[in-house]
């Protein structure tokens, strides 16, 4: 079928919903609404209100309350609307959620999926375009990651609600709609941990996840057309990252470009420099090169074109790293 | 048009024993002797263990120690209202009651000796491991009673925690969602009189902590948190209530810490002798102890008894917990169910001879 990630992820919630009956949706106009993005609609009418609830307006509440949840067997699926509304909520996440199977030496543990609209670029309100994901790869226990297609989106879906541990996932609000692709009717997991490559070459490992990933897949051609062979990398998974499949691709490059939309200081481009520095440090014919947004308050929508990297801005990036 | 009224709410303030010993006829829960001698003993206990566990940490043996003196009756009262099914929310307050719920004492040393090996509880006491942050518990007690609710289960969760939990939004949090999503909750908030050093009636203009229940719907009643049969009692019926389908319960205790909140604080910055000698009058255990001797099931004899008992137990246990040596590689193994490649390194990095 050829559906857009919206569908892609709401297929594939239906799916596992079918499969696994403890799978529960939550979150803030989930239910007879079905999402300020309708990534769930249709799920209140098919499962009904005990497996699909309209919480009460509380990112905190849903976060806790999904803790128990997990703790004693259902396996939640919050949504948070926007990832900008997910500070309060935080300190579940660090405190509990990412420590409880340890704090317990595994006798409690909570597997859950939370949904975290994620990224900019759809010219929304203030706090409506975040992409906060370093701040949960700074907490061990977590796992993060991040569909760049709808493909993608399903089948890492798909994974993450059969996982032991608790799965952040961000869904890239700039590509809800962007583009449609062929998607298996049948299920499948992509697994978690596990990097893409999604074109070999030669010359510069261009990295990217999520959103970046389809903004960078335009930059490609026209790099390689001025000469640059890119080795293009989609991460899928940052927490665990695929740590050899970086370095085995800079290694062969000598270069390496880091493409996102998080501000630069301590980005998670900050940590894959630094492993490679660390891990592939004689093999490196230039400094890795991060082309993020700046390290300013993401502005308002109408001047906002500023702040995300551009593709100009990736494609002058990649050639002053093959040139270096 | 005429003023009407849009809500009107009360809270009822019980207690069966008085400080005395003297019991309330028409509110007398009738319990057996022997569920009578079982408060009794785990009170004692209780309060035997305690006096150890602030002994060995004055003595470096144990890391910072919350004392529980003073709080015998909530603690061993909730825990004993509780069926086998029913889940407990713990604080660090309350560590005592996993004994109740089947831990051995020297495992929950292990927790305060600074070991993560005193929160591997079993399964099958359903128990949650206990909450340092501050209210956290009560939302995860709401997710945990909405999915025994979901599952078919028949029973309820148990929460605690203490007056300056309240000012926590987690708190109103959990209550709300339990009211909303309508599940077997009841919230057992202690009311020790402090939040460290801040008195109670600096967290909240209410005139009690009970009332803020009324606003989300759900029950509210402030008891005697001293009086061990009005801690069981009040509990069992919130309980029963709850895993019946109708509807949640706050309960506050009133109570008074009569040590500091933890091993880390000197209590008598904040408050005044007059103030403990108080409450030392309304002590738990000495008032269910004379309305046991008047019912012919204490005596001097039995005393020396229990008291040799428990203290043979807490000395058991402490030789136990002392000499455990957990794995120091354990460490590594529980940030995710299957160890990453990195983190194999990292722990290789760690204990590679030096």
């Amino acid at each position: 079928m050829r559906i857009n990630m919206v569908e892609a992820i709401n297929s594939a919630l239906v799916q596992e919903m079918e499969r696994d009956k403890d799978i529960v949706v939550m979150g803030e106009d989930v239910g007879v609404d079905g999402g300020v993005f309708r990534v769930t609609d249709g799920l209140y009418s098919k499962f009904g209100r005990e497996r699909v609830i309209d919480t009460p307006l509380s990112e905190a509440g849903i976060i806790g309350v999904a803790t128990g949840m997990a703790a004693l067997g259902l396996r939640p699926v919050p949504e948070i609307q926007f990832q900008g509304f997910e500070y309060v909520a935080y300190h579940h996440f660090a405190q509990h959620i990412a420590r409880l199977r340890n704090r317990t030496r595994g006798s409690v543990t909570v597997p859950m999926v939370v949904r975290l609209p994620y990224s900019g670029g759809i010219k929304a309100l203030e706090h409506h375009s975040e992409s906060l994901e370093t701040i949960y790869l700074h907490v061990p226990g977590l796992k993060v990651v991040a569909p760049s297609s709808p493909s993608e989106a399903k089948g890492l879906l798909a994974a993450a609600l059969v996982d032991p541990d608790p799965v952040l996932y961000f869904e890239p609000k700039r590509l809800y709609r962007a583009f449609k692709e062929e998607v298996s009717e049948e299920r499948y997991e992509i697994p978690i941990g596990k990097a893409n490559v999604l074109k070999e070459g030669n010359d510069v490992t261009l990295i990217t996840w999520g959103a970046y990933t389809h903004v960078c897949k335009d930059v490609v051609p026209e790099a390689e057309k001025q000469g640059v062979s890119i080795e293009h990398i989609d991460l899928r998974s940052l927490s665990p990252c695929d740590w050899p499949a970086i370095l085995k691709s800079v290694q062969k490059t000598g270069r390496c470009v880091v493409v996102h939309e998080a501000v630069k200081t301590l980005g998670f481009g900050a940590e894959i420099s630094a492993r490679i520095m660390e891990k592939a440090f004689l093999s490196l014919e230039a400094p890795v090169n991060r082309i993020t947004a700046w390290d300013i308050t993401i502005p308002y929508p109408k001047m906002e074109d500023y702040y995300f990297p551009d593709k100009k801005r990736i494609l002058s990036g990649i050639l002053e790293t093959a040139r270096y | 048009m005429p003023i009407t009224k849009a809500f009107e709410g009360k809270i009822d303030y019980v207690q069966i024993l008085d400080k005395d010993g003297n019991i309330d006829q028409t509110l007398d829960p009738k319990l057996p002797d022997e569920l009578l001698d079982k408060l009794y003993r785990f009170m004692v206990l209780a309060r035997t263990w305690d006096k150890k566990c602030l002994a060995l940490q004055r003595t470096g043996r144990m890391y910072t120690y919350a004392p529980l003196e003073g709080q015998e009756a909530i603690i061993v009262g909730a825990a004993l209202a509780l069926n086998k099914e029913d889940w407990i929310f713990p604080t660090y307050r309350e560590s005592f009651l996993y004994h109740i719920r089947g831990a051995e004492l020297w495992k929950i040393n292990l927790g305060w000796m600074g070991m993560e090996d005193g929160l591997k509880l079993d399964k099958s006491m359903h128990c949650f491991p206990l909450a340092i942050p501050i209210a956290t518990q009560f939302p995860h007690s709401v997710g945990a009673a909405y999915a025994l609710k979901q599952k078919g289960i028949k029973a309820a969760t148990l929460s605690f925690g203490g007056d300056g939990s309240t000012s926590e939004g987690d708190f109103h949090d959990a209550l709300n969602f339990a009211g909303v999503l309508n599940t077997p909750s009841v919230f057992l908030v202690s009311n020790n009189g402090f939040a460290i050093s801040v008195p109670r009636k600096w967290q909240t203009k209410s005139e009690t902590i009970a009332q803020k229940a009324l606003a989300y719907g759900i029950k509210g009643v402030q008891i005697d948190g001293n009086d061990v049969l009005c801690v069981y009692s009040t509990i069992k019926r919130a309980l029963d209530m709850a895993r019946d389908g109708k509807g949640q319960m706050l309960i506050e205790a009133v109570t008074y810490r009569m040590g500091p909140h933890t091993t880390a604080d000197d209590p008598k910055k904040y408050r005044n002798e007059e103030e403990v000698a108080y409450w030392r009058e309304r002590d738990p255990i000495k008032r269910f102890q004379l309305y046991l001797k008047g019912r012919g099931l204490w005596s001097m004899e039995y005393e020396q008894r229990i008291l040799e008992e428990s203290s043979k137990l807490v000395e058991d246990a402490v030789a136990k917990s002392e000499a455990y040596q957990p794995d120091p590689k354990e460490i590594f193994r529980y940030v995710f169910a299957n160890m990453t490649p990195d983190l194999e390194e990292q722990m290789q990095q760690c204990f590679e001879k030096k």
